[in-house]
């Protein structure tokens, strides 16, 4: 039996706590222990409900902290805005405005490389957790006067003298309607006259500042924009874009690819459309139907971001921020946040390649550093089945599949064989044999995609 | 780096039976003939103790240790034969009428009020057109008939979104919907199913171009830097833990179990065929490379060792540093990231020299776009169409491609320069000329671009 609200299909399928913890997934940054067996308490609609209407955030756990013991400086010190950020992903109790907060990041992708301030970066991330969940129209308007979005893409050195049209072009390409859908090259020249008269001032000690509207800047002629005549600025500018027919399209499609690998079949497209419509280009509502959608819960799993992942398994463990080694690698894992590669933000369709899978590799490595056993001191039992047990155990019992299972106990299973017979190894192994099955399963293909 | 002596006089066969005679095990098979590791930068004897610093004095020689050694020797000493082709973004959308600046056209100087270049030296085949004063490595490099020049190449209709056309010249055809690169389909048809080296990214993830559907291919920062660790694992245990890393990428149907073990299966591969260059001494180069925070020098410099020790790559891509998508402040941004990609070029070009492995390599250097022609009046440009490419190595046929259109009727009428060649026929053309094999195979449409002579 299939049943549908506002038309979208909703599953109807078993809902405990495996299914909580892929939600978990998708919607946040996964479980800490005991989270998904008391999400799977709720049902679908009270979890769907509790990550879309979370209330006030608390955060839970040890205040972040370098590693020897002193406060972030996200404002300032180089890597403190990734791990203060990643700090909110490991301790919040929103995650899924934490999650959409990074989607926005990703949508409208702005590098620190091109802004130069970390001070208006962190600004750009309030703007993102305010309208994580709200009206995607209020979000568009906010972005395209923020001032990193502003320096990142020349917005401020748009005028009418002499128009600039990068801001122009992706925000209909990148963030609106897509690559040559329902838009000219005619339509970038004079949506970029639309969007003159943002300025800012440039002082030899703090850079860029004063940011604001300045009408004498801006371009007040006639424009025609996807054929509409006026003397539009940069209010009309968005407002046309959001209003404009290929744009709902555009929006649920990229919406959904950050929450289904596999895209959305005719009727959920058509059907998410007009509830996004319906609703007023509000946010909430679409993503709530995508996470009560079959397609999430039965279909492929997900590559996790690196942060994800990375926030994921400091959650697993209860382990706080406490060094800012995070930054570096993330980045070998492909995503340092607030440093997106382009415009077009992270591909999140190719996450793992043989050199973000290192990256992975080493969060892993050091996510596990503290809690490596001493071969000499330890003790661990002779038994590669056991051995297993205790390196679940030691995970919370992530669900892992036969074939995982089956390479762990064949790992394990050949290290002990290699210490038959001398009696130190005997001893000493089985504690290595301990220490590596934590690796395997930290990068393990469960582990990696949920 | 630092210069380091040719090939010291010991064969490779006696040095293999020592290697391994030392680590008390039997010895591999020795063919006469057998292709020497190329080179220099790693010496064979350097190459093989390195090998051995990596795995046995680690491990002691067990059967493990040993087993990953002769695959690292096999893999280095196949030597192969194919040429290579490097392929280097610029990445933004480099601005062709600075690079080559056609000084001698007399709508530039109005096209260009506050941009215009004016001196340096023009180029001997057009002599409207004049290098940009930071690429004096490439201009050497010409006039050593080494550079073949595209002075306005793209295709009509460009696109000026930089990822739609990005992802056009990457993919080969204007085709938004093919997800293979065109280098991957190349090597789907030519490559091998258990050599990721084949298609190597030199950054921080894969060049779509690579992308392929069947066999593997990889992405490194460099071949020194593949290391894995586990703190408390070493020995025996180590290296059953590293090789486990293979054993996760047998998964079940799920695509997303399936993309994470095939990943982990290519690193199992990877991981092995780099096992020489894991040491803290990393590589040594026979020219000194610029000096850069940016790591495109040194990659470079790995690039020439791989080659030098004799791994088996055949299609490698990296980005160039610098930053192209120049809106604003183009005349500084530009002087830097072109000057540190030809002196790169330059070092790399004369390290495979030194190697003896030049006649084996060609370079491509491509951008998504060129910009207009006129400037915005933020001292920079915006996003055009056709724009310039470059072709470097001893066997290019040193002939430019396609003409420069001229600003008087050269213009498109949104004010770009138009395409005189097109990128598809570079491709086709270089997998006929280069490669050796059939375009069409690997190009939508090939039949239908013409082939111009690129390879001498």
């Amino acid at each position: 039996m299939l049943s549908r609200v506002a038309g979208v299909a909703v599953w109807r399928g078993t809902f405990g706590a495996a299914e909580a913890e892929r939600l978990l997934w998708r919607a946040g940054f996964g479980p800490r222990p005991g989270e998904a067996q008391k999400l799977g308490r709720l049902g679908l609609e009270g979890a769907v409900h509790q990550l879309t209407n979370p209330g006030r955030e608390h955060l839970v756990g040890p205040r972040p902290h370098d590693r020897n013991g002193r406060p972030l400086a996200p404002l300032d010190a180089w890597g403190h805005d990734h791990v203060w950020w990643l700090d909110r992903m490991v301790r919040t109790s929103r995650p899924l405005v934490e999650r959409m907060t990074l989607i926005w990041h990703d949508w409208f992708a702005t590098s620190n490389d091109g802004v130069g301030s970390q001070r208006l970066m962190l600004d750009q991330n309030h703007l993102f957790r305010k309208h994580s969940l709200g009206s995607f129209h209020e979000l568009l308007l906010d972005v395209t006067r923020d001032p990193a979005m502003l320096l990142w893409l020349n917005g401020s050195d748009n005028s009418k003298d002499s128009p600039n049209e990068n801001y122009a072009r992706e925000m209909m390409e990148l963030f609106t309607l897509g690559a040559d859908r329902g838009y000219t090259e005619h339509d970038v020249r004079e949506q970029a006259r639309a969007l003159t008269g943002f300025r800012n001032n440039w002082d030899q000690n703090l850079g860029p500042v004063k940011f604001r509207y300045d009408p004498s800047y801006h371009d007040p002629g006639r424009k025609t924009i996807f054929r509409h005549r006026g003397r539009f600025n940069w209010k009309d500018s968005c407002r046309l874009c959001v209003t404009h027919p290929d744009h709902p399209s555009f929006f649920v499609l990229k919406l959904w690819s950050y929450f289904v690998p596999e895209a959305p079949d005719h009727g959920t497209q058509k059907a998410l459309e007009r509830l996004y419509k319906s609703s007023k280009y509000a946010v909430r509502p679409v993503v709530a139907a995508i996470l009560r959608h079959p397609a999430l819960h039965r279909g492929p799993r997900l590559v996790k971001p690196p942060v994800v992942y990375n926030a994921g398994l400091l959650r697993r463990i209860r382990r706080g921020i406490d060094t800012t080694d995070w930054t570096w690698l993330d980045s070998m894992a492909g995503q340092q946040l607030f440093y997106p590669p382009n415009v077009g933000g992270w591909d999140d369709t190719r996450w793992l390649d043989t050199a973000t899978w290192r990256g992975r590799w080493w969060i892993a490595q050091y996510v596990l550093d503290r809690h490596a056993l001493d071969p000499g001191k330890a003790h661990q039992p002779y038994d590669a089945q056991k051995l297993l047990d205790g390196a679940c155990t030691f995970w919370h019992d992530p669900p892992l599949g036969r074939a995982t299972r089956h390479a762990l106990t064949t790992f394990a299973h050949r290290a002990l064989h290699d210490a038959k017979g001398v009696a130190w190894k005997r001893e000493q192994y089985p504690v290595m044999v301990q220490n590596a099955l934590r690796q395997l399963i930290a990068v393990s293909p469960e582990l990696q995609a949920a | 780096m630092t210069r380091c002596n040719h090939c010291d006089g010991l064969s490779r066969s006696r040095l293999l039976h020592r290697a391994l005679a030392e680590a008390g095990h039997g010895l591999p098979a020795i063919e006469p003939g057998m292709p020497l590791p190329a080179g220099t930068g790693l010496t064979r004897r350097r190459f093989l103790t390195r090998s051995l610093g990596a795995a046995v004095a680690v491990y002691g020689g067990s059967r493990l240790g040993l087993r990953a050694l002769e695959e690292g020797i096999a893999a280095a000493a196949s030597g192969p034969v194919a040429p290579i082709l490097v392929s280097i973004f610029l990445e933004g959308g480099a601005d062709g009428l600075s690079v080559l600046s056609p000084q001698g056209d007399p709508l530039y100087k109005q096209l260009r009020p506050q941009l215009a270049l004016a001196g340096g030296t023009p180029l001997a085949e057009d002599d409207r057109l004049y290098w940009h004063p930071a690429l004096t490595g490439l201009q050497q490099l010409y006039s050593e008939q080494k550079v073949t020049v595209l002075p306005a190449v793209g295709y009509t209709h460009a696109d000026q979104s930089h990822f739609t056309s990005r992802h056009y010249w990457e993919v080969g055809a204007t085709d938004t919907s093919l997800r293979t690169g065109w280098l991957g389909r190349y090597l789907d048809r030519a490559g091998r199913k258990d050599n990721p080296l084949q298609g190597l990214s030199l950054e921080d993830t894969l060049a779509p171009a690579l992308a392929t559907a069947r066999v593997p291919v990889a992405s490194i920062s460099g071949p020194d830097q593949y290391d894995f660790y586990s703190k408390r694992v070493w020995g025996e245990v180590e290296q059953r833990m590293l090789e486990a890393i293979g054993l996760l990428g047998h998964q079940p149907a799920d695509a997303g179990l399936r993309t994470a073990g095939n990943v982990a299966a290519q690193v199992d591969r990877l991981r092995r065929q780099l096992i020489p260059f894991q040491s803290s001494n990393g590589f040594e180069s026979p020219v000194t490379y610029p000096q850069s925070d940016d790591p495109f020098p040194q990659r470079l410099a790995g690039l020439a060792a791989m080659l030098g020790a004799g791994l088996p790559l055949h299609c490698v891509a990296l980005t160039a540093p610098g930053e192209y998508d120049t809106h604003a402040g183009e005349p500084a941004a530009l002087t830097q990231g072109l000057q540190l990609t030809a002196d790169s070029l330059l070092a790399f070009q004369r390290d495979l020299e030194a190697r003896g492995l030049a006649d084996r390599v060609l370079v491509h250097v491509w951008s998504e776009f060129g910009r207009r022609a006129a400037e915005n009046g933020d001292s920079g440009t915006d996003h055009g169409a056709a724009g310039v490419g470059f072709l470097v190595g001893t066997r290019v046929a040193g002939t430019m491609v396609g003409e420069f259109p001229g600003l008087q009727k050269g213009l498109d009428a949104d004010g770009n320069v138009s395409a005189t060649s097109d990128f598809r026929s570079v491709y086709a053309a270089l997998l006929e000329q280069w490669f050796g094999v059939d375009a069409a195979a690997v190009i939508p449409n090939a039949r239908s671009f013409p082939r111009p002579k690129l390879v001498a």
